[in-house]
C-alpha cells in the first residue's frame, strides 16, 4: 500500500491522470463522533474517519460518475481509469453544459480538513451521565443520541475550479419516558441542531424533557378529526422539507407535481400561500451556512455533474405567497425558460409579522393542540402533496392559553402547501430541527411555529 | 454460482485483521471483533429514452469493535495499513472508555462457535456490476419507449440499482469469515395524464438477491416476466386515469404479494426486532406494541397467520451465511398459528432473554440478525426475511379463488405510500392498483385509494392465506434505522391473503378543506 495522500494532492492527481476531454473531481474528507443511549445507560458509539473522490469524466457530451474511498495514488488513479472509461462508453447525457469556469478559488484551498473526534462531547459526555443520575432519581427514562460531523470538501475541475467548503453538522435528540401511577406511558422528546455541541446541555436537556412530562398529569383522549393545531418550529420544519424536496421543476414542468401547471407548465408566478408568507434558502444565512457552490456525483432531476462549482446564493422559492422559483439545473432552466435556480442545503420560513415564541402562539389559544413533532411523514398524492404521518412524543391540549393536558398521538392526512394557506398565527423564525428528516439528510432550518385552525387528524393512533 | 471476487480477496484483510484484534488484546479488552468491507453500488436512471445518470460508487473501509470495561467501542478508518489497524483499534479502546463512565449496565454477548476461516457467496449467476453498462443503459431505453408507445403515457422512466457486497469479520474468539452476495432492484413508472388529473403507474417487481439473470434470464431461472408486464402497464394506466374515485368506508381487501409484503415489513417485521422492544430505538425508529411480556400469548392474528425469520432461503435480500457478529444465520417462528413466539435478536439481545434462542447450554444465543451497512457504522439487529407462510393444504385457494369469497371490495396490487406509527399500530398504505370485487368477480379500477388499520385489529382480520401458487418474495431494498442512520436490504415473501373489513379511505377527501 502506498502513502496516503492529502486531498488537494488527490484532486491534483486524479485531474493530472484523466485522459478525457474534462475532468471534475470531488474530495470528501469525512470525520464523525457519536454517543447513543437508551435505558439511561449508554449503548452504543463511535468516531468514523472516512475520504471519499468522485471523479467525473466528460467525453463530448457523456459523462462517467465513480466514487470511492481513496486515499492513495493508486486508489484514486483506478478510479479515474473507470470514470473515463465510462465515460468513453457512454451515450451523449441530456444534461449537456459547458462546465463551470471562471469561478475564485477559495481561499483556504490549501488548508487540511478540519476533523471532529470523541472529543467534541467532553463537556457534554460528563452532563449526560449526571442527567441519568437525574432521570433515575426522578422515575423518568431516557434514550437518545447525539451525533457531530465535520465534512471538508474539495472540488477541483480541469476548467480551473478549485474550491474547498468546510461544514459541521450536529444534532441531539433524547426522548423521556415515564409510567404514571395509572400505567399509563407519557412521552417527550427535545432535540435541535448544533455546529459545535458548545450550546448545548444535557442538563437542560433532561429538564426539558421532565418539564414536559409533567404536562402528562392529565390525560385527555381525544377523537379523530380537525383540529385548531399548533406546529412548534420542529414540525414546521418536518413539512416543509419535504414542500422544498418536492420542488424540481422538471416534475413540474412535466405535470407531476403540486408546482404543476397542467398539463403543461409550472405554477411559478401564481400566489399559492398567504401574502407574507416567505420560503427561502440562503447558504451565507446565520447559523444555517452551508456550501456556497453546487456539487454534484451525478445527474438527476434536480442535480446535474456539469453544474459543479456554480455559486450558490439566496434563493426565494416562495416570495410573499408567491411561488417564484423551483430546483432549477442548467438542463431544467433550459427546458423550462426559468432562471437557474439550484438546491442549497439550508431552509427558512418566514412569515411577515410573525411575532413572538411558541409559547406566545399557546398563549393566544383558546382551545387546540400543541404538537411536538411529526414521524413517518410519506407522500399519498403528489398532485397535492397530500403527505401522510403521525405525531408523536407529545400532543398536549391548550386550554386558554395554557397546556392543561396530554392528548392520545393522531395519523394526519395533510398537505403542507395547503398548510402555508390557512395558518392563521405565525411565531418568530427560529432555528429549528425536523425530527422526521434532520438526523440524516437535511438539519439546517429555521421556521416559525404555526396555528392551523382545522389540520386533519385522520385517525388515532394508540402509540406512546 | 460465483466465486469470490479476486479483487476483494487480494485486499490485506487478513494482515489488517490481526494487528487490529492483537493491539485490542494487548490493551486488555474482553472482545474485539474486526470488519473489513467493500460495497460496490451502480446505479443507472432513464427518462423517456435518455440516460438520465449513471454513478458508480465503492465503499471500502474497515472497522474495530471492543468491549472494555463493560462498555463497547468503535471506531472506523479507510487507510488499509497495518499502522492505521492499529491507531483505530487503540480509537475504540479509548472511546470505550469515555463510553464507561456513561454505562450502567455492563455489556455481555451471546456465545457463538468459532468458525474457522469460512467462505459464503450468494446464489446467483451473473454479477450485475460484469455486465457492460451501455448494454444495460439500452435495456432501461428499450423499456421506456415500449412503455411511452401506450397512448395514455406521457413520460416513463426505467432504473436498475445494483450492490455487490463484500464483508471479512473475524474476533478474537477465532472466527474468520470471507463473504460476498449481490442483489438488485431493476423498476420502471408510466406517468399519464387524464382530464383533470395526473397518474402513474410502476412495475410491480421485488428487489431480489439474484443476479442479471434476474432481468434477462429465463422464467425458471427466477427473472420476472419484464416484457408482459412492460406491455399491460400503458393498458393499466389508462383505464386508471378514468377510474372513478373510491368510495371511503369499510371493504373485504384480497392483497396481492407486491402490495401485502410491505404490510408485513412494517407492522411485524420491525415490531418483532426486539431492540425495538427493549427501548434501544426509543428515540429514532420507536418502540414495537409486541413487548416480550405477550410472547406466546398475544393474538397477533388468526390461526392461519404463520410468520417466519428466516436468513437462509436463497434470493433472500437479508439471506447471508454469517451476519456481522460472526454469528451463523438461521431460521425460526416468530407467529405460529397467530401467536407471537419469536424475536430477531443479536448477541447481545441472545444473552438478555435466553428463552428466546436457547443455546445447548442453556445461555441465550443470537439468530443471526446483526448487520451493518458499511465498514463505517456499527453492527446492530436487523430484520431477517420475515414472511408469511402460505396454506399447505393441497386444496389451498389461489387467487380467484379468494376473490371468488368476496361480495365487495378491492383487489390491491403493488405498493406506494407507507407510514406507521413509532409503536407499530397504525397504518397507512396506498397501492399501484385497486381492483373493485363485486359478487366475487374484479370489475375495473379505482383511484385515490388507501387503507388504514391498527396491526393487530388487521391481521386478526386475515381470513385465508392463499397457497404455495401465490407465494411471491418481495422486498426492500434501503430500510432504514439507527442513529447514525443505517439502510438494509431485506425480503418478505407471502401469499395472496383475504381481509374483512378494512378501512378504506378516499385521499382526495382526506386531502380536502
Amino acid at each position: 500500500m502506498s502513502t496516503p495522500l492529502h486531498p488537494q494532492s488527490l484532486v491534483e492527481q486524479a485531474l493530472a491522470a484523466s485522459v478525457a476531454d474534462d475532468c471534475v473531481v470531488i474530495v470528501r474528507d469525512h470525520t464523525s463522533a457519536n454517543l447513543r443511549w437508551a435505558n439511561n445507560t449508554l449503548t452504543t458509539n463511535g468516531v468514523m474517519h472516512g475520504v471519499s473522490v468522485t471523479v467525473v469524466s466528460f467525453v463530448g457530451a457523456a459523462t462517467g460518475s465513480v466514487t470511492g474511498s481513496a486515499t492513495t495514488q493508486a486508489q484514486v488513479t483506478a478510479l479515474v481509469t473507470a470514470a473515463d472509461a465510462a465515460a468513453r462508453a457512454a451515450s451523449p447525457a441530456e444534461d449537456v453544459n459547458p462546465l463551470v469556469r471562471d469561478v475564485p478559488a477559495s481561499t483556504d484551498w490549501d488548508d487540511a480538513p478540519e476533523p471532529t473526534d470523541i472529543h467534541v462531547y467532553d463537556v457534554f459526555a460528563p452532563a449526560l451521565g449526571e442527567a441519568f443520575r437525574v432521570a433515575d432519581a426522578g422515575r423518568r427514562v431516557l434514550y437518545g443520541f447525539v451525533n457531530h460531523e465535520m465534512t471538508t470538501t474539495y472540488l477541483g475541475s480541469s476548467t480551473g475550479l478549485r474550491l474547498r467548503h468546510v461544514q459541521p453538522t450536529g444534532h441531539y435528540g433524547c426522548t423521556g419516558k415515564t409510567t404514571t401511577p395509572e400505567g399509563r406511558t407519557e412521552s417527550a422528546w427535545v432535540g435541535g441542531a448544533t455546529r459545535d455541541f458548545t450550546d448545548v446541555d444535557a442538563l437542560a436537556i433532561e429538564s426539558e424533557v421532565a418539564r414536559r412530562l409533567a404536562w402528562g398529569h392529565r390525560r385527555v383522549d381525544l377523537p379523530a378529526g380537525r383540529y385548531d393545531t399548533i406546529l412548534p418550529p420542529t414540525a414546521v420544519a418536518d413539512l416543509m422539507i419535504d414542500a422544498y424536496w418536492s420542488a424540481g421543476a422538471r416534475d413540474a414542468w412535466e405535470g407531476q407535481s403540486v408546482y404543476s401547471r397542467r398539463p403543461t407548465g409550472t405554477r411559478i408566478g401564481e400566489t399559492i400561500a398567504r401574502r407574507g408568507v416567505h420560503l427561502y434558502s440562503d447558504p451565507a444565512h446565520d447559523p444555517l451556512r452551508c456550501a456556497p457552490f453546487t456539487v454534484a456525483t451525478s445527474s438527476g432531476n434536480t442535480s446535474s455533474v456539469f453544474d459543479n462549482g456554480l455559486p450558490l446564493g439566496r434563493t426565494d422559492w416562495i416570495r410573499d405567497g408567491e411561488l417564484t422559483s423551483l430546483l432549477q439545473t442548467r438542463h431544467s432552466a433550459a427546458m423550462t425558460s426559468q432562471p437557474v435556480t439550484p438546491a442549497v442545503d439550508n431552509l427558512v420560513l418566514d412569515v411577515d409579522g410573525g411575532r413572538g415564541s411558541l409559547a406566545d402562539v399557546v398563549a393566544g389559544t383558546e382551545r387546540g393542540l400543541l404538537l411536538t413533532c411529526l414521524w413517518y411523514l410519506r407522500e399519498v398524492d403528489p398532485q397535492s402533496l397530500l403527505l401522510t404521518g403521525l405525531t408523536r412524543d407529545g400532543v398536549y391540549l391548550v386550554e386558554d392559553g395554557e397546556v392543561t393536558g396530554s392528548v392520545n398521538n393522531f395519523r394526519f392526512n395533510e398537505s403542507p402547501v395547503d398548510l402555508l394557506r390557512r395558518f392563521t398565527h405565525a411565531s418568530e423564525t427560529v432555528p429549528s430541527f425536523s425530527r422526521e428528516w434532520g438526523d440524516d439528510y437535511f438539519s439546517r432550518t429555521a421556521t416559525p411555529a404555526l396555528r392551523v385552525p382545522d389540520f386533519n387528524m385522520s385517525s388515532v393512533s394508540q402509540a406512546v | 454460482m460465483s466465486g469470490l471476487d479476486p479483487t476483494f480477496a487480494d485486499l490485506p484483510h487478513r494482515a489488517l485483521g490481526d494487528a487490529a484484534l492483537t493491539r485490542a488484546r494487548e490493551l486488555g479488552v474482553t472482545h474485539a471483533d474486526f470488519r473489513l468491507e467493500r460495497v460496490r453500488y451502480q446505479d443507472l436512471s432513464v427518462r423517456d429514452g435518455v440516460l438520465q445518470g449513471a454513478s458508480d460508487a465503492e465503499d471500502l473501509g474497515f472497522a474495530v469493535r471492543v468491549i472494555h470495561r463493560g462498555s463497547w467501542g468503535f471506531a472506523a478508518g479507510v487507510v488499509l495499513t497495518t499502522d492505521e489497524a492499529v491507531r483505530v483499534a487503540e480509537t475504540a479502546v479509548a472511546v470505550a472508555n469515555v463510553a464507561a463512565t456513561m454505562t450502567s449496565r455492563p455489556v455481555e454477548i451471546a456465545d457463538e462457535p468459532v468458525y474457522d476461516d469460512v467462505t459464503w457467496v450468494s446464489a446467483y449467476d451473473v454479477n450485475p456490476l460484469d455486465v457492460p453498462v451501455a448494454e444495460k443503459a439500452a435495456l432501461l431505453i428499450d423499456w421506456t419507449e415500449r412503455l411511452r408507445a401506450g397512448a395514455a403515457v406521457d413520460h416513463a422512466t426505467a432504473f436498475v440499482q445494483q450492490v455487490q457486497e463484500n464483508k471479512y469479520y473475524a474476533d478474537l474468539a477465532g472466527t474468520r469469515t470471507t463473504q460476498q452476495r449481490v442483489r438488485l432492484m431493476p423498476g420502471f413508472e408510466a406517468m399519464g395524464a387524464g382530464a383533470d388529473t395526473f397518474d402513474s403507474m410502476a412495475s410491480i417487481a421485488p428487489p431480489a438477491g439474484r443476479g442479471w439473470e434476474y432481468v434477462v434470464g429465463s422464467r425458471d431461472r427466477g427473472a420476472w416476466d419484464w416484457d408482459a408486464e412492460i406491455a399491460e402497464v400503458p393498458e393499466l394506466l389508462a383505464e386508471k386515469l378514468k377510474a372513478p374515485s373510491v368510495e371511503a368506508g369499510t371493504y373485504d381487501l384480497v392483497i396481492h404479494p407486491s402490495n401485502l409484503w410491505l404490510t408485513i415489513h412494517e407492522s411485524i417485521g420491525h415490531a418483532t426486532e426486539l431492540d425495538r422492544a427493549l427501548g434501544y430505538e426509543a428515540n429514532y425508529a420507536g418502540t414495537s406494541f409486541a413487548t416480550t411480556d405477550k410472547l406466546n400469548h398475544l393474538q397477533y392474528g388468526t390461526p392461519v397467520m404463520n410468520v417466519t425469520g428466516d436468513r437462509t432461503v436463497d434470493h433472500g435480500l437479508a439471506t447471508i451465511g454469517y451476519d456481522d457478529e460472526g454469528v451463523q444465520t438461521q431460521n425460526w417462528d416468530i407467529i405460529k398459528d397467530g401467536v407471537l413466539v419469536g424475536y430477531q435478536l443479536d448477541r447481545p439481545m441472545g444473552v438478555m432473554l435466553p428463552q428466546l434462542n436457547p443455546g445447548p447450554d442453556g445461555r441465550g444465543r443470537s439468530n443471526g440478525c446483526a448487520y451493518a451497512d458499511s465498514s463505517g457504522h456499527i453492527p446492530i439487529q436487523r430484520m431477517a426475511n420475515v414472511s408469511l407462510q402460505p396454506d399447505p393444504s393441497t386444496d389451498a385457494p389461489g387467487t380467484a379463488d379468494l376473490i371468488g369469497r368476496v361480495e365487495r371490495g378491492l383487489y390491491v396490487v403493488g405498493d406506494k405510500s407507507w407510514s406507521i406509527d413509532m409503536q407499530r399500530f397504525n397504518f397507512q398504505f396506498t397501492g399501484q392498483r385497486f381492483f373493485t370485487i363485486k359478487d366475487g368477480e374484479l370489475v375495473g379500477q379505482v383511484r385515490d385509494v388507501a387503507y388504514q388499520a391498527t396491526t393487530t385489529d388487521f391481521w386478526n382480520s386475515m381470513e385465508a392465506v392463499g397457497g404455495e401458487d401465490t407465494w411471491v418474495l418481495g422486498g426492500a431494498f434501503n430500510c432504514g434505522k439507527a442513529q447514525p442512520g443505517q439502510v438494509a436490504a431485506v425480503s418478505h415473501g407471502c401469499p395472496t391473503s383475504l381481509f374483512r373489513d378494512v378501512r378504506i379511505l378516499n385521499t382526495l377527501e382526506e386531502g380536502g378543506n
